[in-house]
């Protein structure tokens, strides 16, 4: 008898999960949108915003609110610092230095956070209540409840700002292409530092809510991990698709581990999105809602 | 490499390409080759001989990273993967069926191109960030696989016991007799990648990483080719990986995680893409970075802090300083260790009389 329950309970949980990968996602697609830079350093900027928002609380005793606040802006600043400092100067140099540029960046954070704060996991409260909602046969922890509705809320928020809003257009004036976007009179380098603290404040909520669910340590950064399947199926030019792409993730990454995981022993979670993003790359490189302009070689 | 040339007036392409660029270029590596052959191994200790042993099978990993990446362009963040392939290759061929090094070695090694070739497949389609994030894919399936097949990974530790490698009956233990092992096949690894980068295959590898439109014009097959250099790089990384093994003398996949697939490719970046010479001096400076942060946070970290603070910070401050090496270098110095060497050598080239 096939167990119809086991399988929803498996897919809403994937659903929830995957929306909150799509959190980190929108930071990576923000990136790369406005400035073609690939941040292979998403997972830390998560990480790190996780510490802020915990240490401002632990040590300094703050409410949450003005712990999130610091962090936000913490985050903001740091966007910004580091398309100054690291980012600009390699504007058109090949993807290789700006890929190993983030990967150097990603050590950095790695090394940082614990060295500065202490290699115990942290824990980082939020007033909402550990007891799962009961809604029929699902159990939903609120804490992705409210990952789910910072996401989709994100995705409301950006797609606006892209679509209605004049620095919006001007961002993606910016992306389509630098040159003509510099003769109409638009100031690219503020953009590329605006998109860079943009991904800041994306990773801020994204530390508070995956640093709420799992605890604040160097283990927060591995969620980044998630973050390429996720881009890569969604399109990594496209907002939408940083939301479908990680429902898409988070439901087969759950459904594969119900099934497969008693089968092969595990490992089925961090393994079925990078197989699945292979299949994606052989027949549809640019993913589902990505730009075709994928370069043929 | 290391000589004062002056008044360097080529005339023909053979004396271009030639392997001694100078008369005094033959005296130049016969001396380096005494110096690592004979004195060396007599004048050092065995901890100093383990760190140039470690060196070694480093140097022959960054120059089969180099290959790939500096040379033709491709990048790939898997290469710690493709060393477990060799690795565990070697390891099983080599206790299952009590192969010799000499033979479970170069299988390893052929096992290890064949996957990289088969990694290297999309790179027909895909490049830059798109192969960058399949070969990371590839990074994470094989460890996943290794891991959870226990007819390759030999039981649940996910680690195999290799017996040491024997010559002619003798079994190489000490950390002097490993120094010659390696010493062999780093020697080999430099010689052959030399040799093969002022080949046509190695000249067609540049003309795909400079141009690779203008390359398949002038009739490169540019398909066959780059599987080439996935095949030749993946070939360098699993014999490096079975060298790891038989130096460690266990095969495990931990300590070919990804990790380790950006330390190569922090040295070929901070050593200088593009040269064999840089991927050298990579590989001496990023393995002997741990060790010195080790020694001088011993030294000098109890002024500071206390002794477990101290344990605390060694990893942190590894992964600190490696960061921003390889940001400083990409920034300031984009042509590596290499470029400084050229940049000292040329200085001297024309010292005192600088114009």
């Amino acid at each position: 008898m096939f167990d119809w329950q086991f399988l929803v309970l498996l897919i809403s949980n994937g659903v929830l999960l995957g929306l909150m990968y799509s959190l980190i996602a929108l930071g990576f697609v923000l990136v790369y949108k406005a400035t073609d830079a690939i941040n292979f350093a998403q997972g830390e900027f998560v990480m790190i915003a996780g510490f802020v928002v915990a240490v401002t609380m632990a040590a300094y005793g703050a409410p949450w609110w003005l712990a999130a606040a610091v962090g936000l802006a913490g985050m903001i600043a740091f966007g910004f610092g580091l398309e100054r400092v690291v980012l600009r100067p390699l504007i058109g140099r090949p993807t290789v230095a700006v890929i190993m540029a983030t990967i150097g960046l990603a050590a950095i954070l790695r090394g940082f956070g614990p060295l500065v704060w202490g290699a115990e996991t942290r824990p980082l409260p939020l007033p909402i209540s550990d007891e799962p909602i009961t809604l029929g046969p699902l159990l939903i922890p609120p804490i992705q409840l409210l990952g789910a509705a910072v996401s989709l809320l994100f995705l409301a928020g950006f797609s606006w700002f892209f679509f209605k809003s004049r620095q919006g257009i001007a961002m993606r004036a910016v992306a389509d292409d630098q040159q003509v976007a510099m003769a109409m009179g638009i100031n690219v380098q503020r953009y590329f530092a605006l998109a860079w603290g943009m991904a800041g404040v994306v990773s801020a909520l994204g530390g508070i809510v995956w640093g709420n669910l799992l605890g604040v340590d160097v283990h927060l950064s591995l969620v980044g991990l998630k973050v390429f399947p996720v881009v890569i199926l969604g399109g990594l030019d496209s907002i939408p698709g940083a939301v479908v792409g990680g429902l898409i993730i988070g439901v087969v990454e759950n459904v594969a581990a119900g099934y497969l995981d008693p089968l092969v022993g595990g490992g089925t979670k961090d393994f079925a999105p990078y197989v699945l993003m292979i299949a994606a790359l052989m027949f549809r490189p640019y993913g589902i809602f990505g730009k075709r302009i994928i370069e043929r070689v | 490499m290391i000589h004062r040339e002056c008044g360097v007036l080529k005339t023909t392409y053979r004396a271009d390409m030639a392997l001694y660029p100078l008369p005094i270029a033959r005296k130049t590596v016969a001396a380096i080759a005494i110096l690592f052959a004979l004195i060396v191994p007599l004048v050092l200790d065995q901890y100093y001989l383990s760190i140039l042993n470690l060196i070694f099978i480093a140097i022959v990993g960054a120059i089969g990273l180099n290959i790939l990446v500096g040379y033709t362009g491709q990048i790939s963040v898997g290469h710690g993967a493709f060393m477990s392939v060799g690795a565990y290759t070697a390891a099983n061929f080599a206790v299952r069926l009590g192969f010799p090094f000499w033979l479970s070695l170069p299988l390893g090694g052929l096992m290890a191109a064949l996957v990289g070739a088969v990694v290297g497949i999309p790179s027909l389609r895909i490049k830059g960030l798109y192969l960058a994030i399949a070969t990371l894919a590839a990074q994470f399936i094989i460890e996943w696989v290794i891991n959870h097949f226990t007819w390759i990974s030999g039981g649940v530790q996910a680690s195999i016991e290799v017996p040491r490698p024997a010559l002619f009956g003798h079994a190489i233990a000490s950390q002097r007799e490993m120094y010659f092992f390696l010493l062999v096949f780093v020697v080999v690894a430099i010689v052959a990648a030399l040799n093969l980068m002022r080949s046509r295959i190695g000249r067609a590898f540049i003309a795909i990483r400079d141009q690779d439109i203008a390359a398949q014009i002038i009739g490169i097959d540019i398909f066959r080719y780059k599987l080439l250099a996935f095949a030749i790089s993946s070939f360098y990384a699993g014999v490096t990986g079975v060298l790891y093994t038989y130096y460690l003398g266990i095969a495990n996949y931990e300590q070919f995680q990804i990790g380790v697939s950006i330390d190569y490719l922090a040295m070929i970046i901070i050593g200088g893409l593009g040269s064999i010479l840089g991927s050298i001096l990579g590989a001496i400076f990023v393995t002997l970075l741990p060790i010195a942060i080790r020694w001088f946070m011993e030294s000098f970290g109890s002024l500071l802090f206390s002794e477990a603070a101290v344990h605390n910070l060694i990893p942190n401050l590894r992964l600190i300083l490696f960061g921003l090496l390889i940001i400083f270098f990409l920034v300031v110095e984009p042509e590596g260790l290499n470029r400084l060497w050229r940049n000292i050598r040329n200085y001297f080239r024309v010292w005192p009389f600088a114009y």
